[in-house]
């Protein structure tokens, strides 16, 4: 049961720019749709719109087959019944009530029993049992965040709404709770929509991207596709120059990791704790390029392809190639001259272990 | 000391920080959130008696409550009796004279409450009205406190709008205020130091207890 999300949201804000965002994708139960931006792109404004905490100026929002949003007709559903859980940024737990009341706050209608069943459920589901108890100000930035999650699930909602769920918390506890995150959304069983500036949070936790530049959806799709294949030089400039090549772990080498992309296999160094799919993301800078394979180099990775398509960039040129799978790379105009490169032209792409950088996919 | 005064003192202080809770927190919730272009005309409408003479206000109230007044004239025909020179009409003056007190810190109180707690309660299913009292309102608590306990310091050594409205009818409208003016006024010193005395007391305690309410932090 696939539902979907439209949502076209207008707001315009005084001496600002506006927002005139237009979104309509697909959203399958623990799939992660990811609006990714930059600050002040107005992918929190969307959110935000979706969860009916604010009312675009136009527009029109609905989920599902059901209308939430739309100006014309004058139809706004409010929040409370649009059953859509909402994580904020810094979690806005309540400070006046315990773990356990937090967590149970949105079962107000429930009997007894069923609240506490649905508080245990959603506590062990968050692992946050054994702080039921505790105050908030008790608890740290990553069991708040868990707690925040649990209140959210416990009413059971149909969608999930996280504004930057990461970015509240210090470095380490990021990067483990990312994992985290990702598994436990894709095992909800109800869909999530996730705000982030962050390239490898994107990576990470995202089945589909929508790219907001400027209060303007400018491209979305499969998050591999969206960063392999930038539709215009301005979500290009947002996505960064990357390759990002969906992989799966095959095995190890000489303290590397082998991980096949397609029909190729690339070396990669270990980030630790490597599920068996990830993000192979490789900076199109640090892909070298050799007129034939020759000698041996430092390199670990030796790629063969053709040359499918040159754009001048400036004093750069982006090449890309079919190695097998689509790479782009990123060289000097003069660099390019020496090797005569031009489309059908056969040439090697050497890229170190150490620039396959490797994001977790499950 | 008159211990009638007394009574009446505190049921009118008590009453009127009653009246005020109920009235003045749904204004204070209003003014905390609201982005009306014409909400600093009624913010100066509640602040007005902080710098209105006494007997300005009380002057105004009394008219309004007057049988010359459609309101006054009303009331006696609801009631049999007039507003004026009653407990009632005191009460009123009183809830009025009041406003700001109880308003002003209700209103800092809760436009203090973070906007996102009142988002994440709607977002979880919860209406406005049970978010108002589940989470703003324990929230500012330390600050509805304090308003409550300025508005019943107030109401309880209040004077000239009590004069201008009230009189000086014992057992009605004869507050404590009035008593120390009518004992100064028969030249009892010493009665008159009693009270007044008390009524220092009184103040100084409520202000030592709301200061001390302001400096705690919101729980959490």
């Amino acid at each position: 049961m696939t539902a979907r999300i439209s949502a076209e949201v207008h707001r315009s804000f005084p001496g600002g720019a506006g927002i005139r965002a237009v979104l309509d994708e697909p959203l399958a139960p623990g799939q992660v749709l990811v609006l990714f931006g930059p600050s002040g792109s107005g992918k929190t404004t969307v959110l935000r719109a979706v969860a009916g905490l604010d009312r675009p100026d136009a527009g029109a929002i609905s989920f599902d087959g059901e209308t939430w949003f739309d100006a014309a007709s004058g139809v706004f559903v409010s929040p409370q019944r649009r059953r859509a859980g909402f994580l904020f940024q810094d979690f806005a737990l309540f400070p006046h009530l315990s773990v356990e009341e937090n967590v149970a706050y949105g079962l107000g209608r429930l009997s007894r029993e069923e609240r506490k069943g649905r508080v245990l459920e959603a506590s062990r589901l968050l692992r946050v049992e054994p702080l039921l108890g505790r105050r908030i100000s008790m608890l740290s930035g990553g069991e708040r965040q868990r707690v925040a999650l649990a209140r959210a699930l416990a009413p059971r909602p149909r969608l999930l709404l996280l504004d930057e769920p990461l970015s509240a918390l210090d470095g380490p506890t990021r990067e483990e709770l990312r994992g985290e995150l990702r598994a436990l959304l894709h095992h909800l069983g109800i869909p999530s929509i996730l705000v982030t500036h962050d390239r490898v949070e994107a990576l990470a936790l995202g089945d589909r991207l929508a790219v907001l530049v400027d209060g303007v959806v400018r491209q979305s799709g499969p998050v591999e596709e969206v960063f392999g294949a930038p539709a215009d030089t301005a979500v290009a400039r947002v996505v960064g120059t990357e390759n990002v090549l969906p992989v799966r772990v095959a095995g190890s080498e000489g303290g590397l990791v082998v991980v096949e992309a397609g029909p190729i296999r690339l070396l990669a160094v270990d980030p630790g704790h490597l599920p068996a799919e990830a993000f192979a993301c490789i900076r199109a800078e640090e892909v070298i390029l050799e007129a034939a394979p020759g000698t041996a180099s430092s390199a670990r990775n030796h790629l063969r392809g053709v040359v499918t398509s040159m754009v001048n960039e400036g004093p750069l040129v982006r090449v890309t190639l079919d190695c097998g799978v689509r790479l782009v790379a990123l060289v000097t105009r003069p660099g390019a001259e020496q090797l005569g490169l031009a489309p059908g032209l056969p040439v090697a792409a050497l890229l170190k272990a150490q620039a396959v950088r490797l994001v977790p996919r499950s | 000391m008159d211990a009638e005064a007394l009574r009446l003192s505190f049921t009118l202080a008590a009453l009127t920080t009653a009246a005020l809770l109920v009235l003045g927190l749904p204004v204070a919730a209003w003014l905390a959130v609201s982005r009306w272009r014409w909400k600093p005309l009624v913010e100066a409408v509640v602040a007005l008696p902080l710098v209105l003479p006494p007997t300005v206000l009380g002057f105004y109230l009394l008219v309004a409550m007057g049988p010359m007044s459609p309101f006054g004239r009303a009331w006696i025909a609801a009631f049999g009796r007039p507003l004026a020179f009653s407990f009632e009409g005191l009460l009123l003056a009183s809830v009025i004279y009041s406003l700001p007190f109880a308003v002003q810190p209700f209103a800092a109180a809760l436009s203090a409450v973070d906007p996102r707690l009142v988002e994440a309660s709607h977002t979880l299913g919860v209406s406005r009205l049970a978010t108002f009292f589940r989470v703003s309102l324990p929230i500012a608590a330390p600050g509805v406190v304090a308003g409550s306990v300025l508005t019943f310091a107030h109401a309880l050594g209040e004077f000239g709008v009590v004069l201008m409205v009230g009189g000086n009818i014992p057992g009605e409208t004869r507050t404590l205020s009035i008593a120390i003016f009518d004992s100064v006024e028969q030249l009892d010193y010493a009665t008159a130091s009693r009270t007044a005395l008390f009524l220092l007391a009184v103040s100084f305690t409520v202000l030592v207890v709301t200061y001390a309410l302001r400096r705690r932090p919101v729980l959490g």
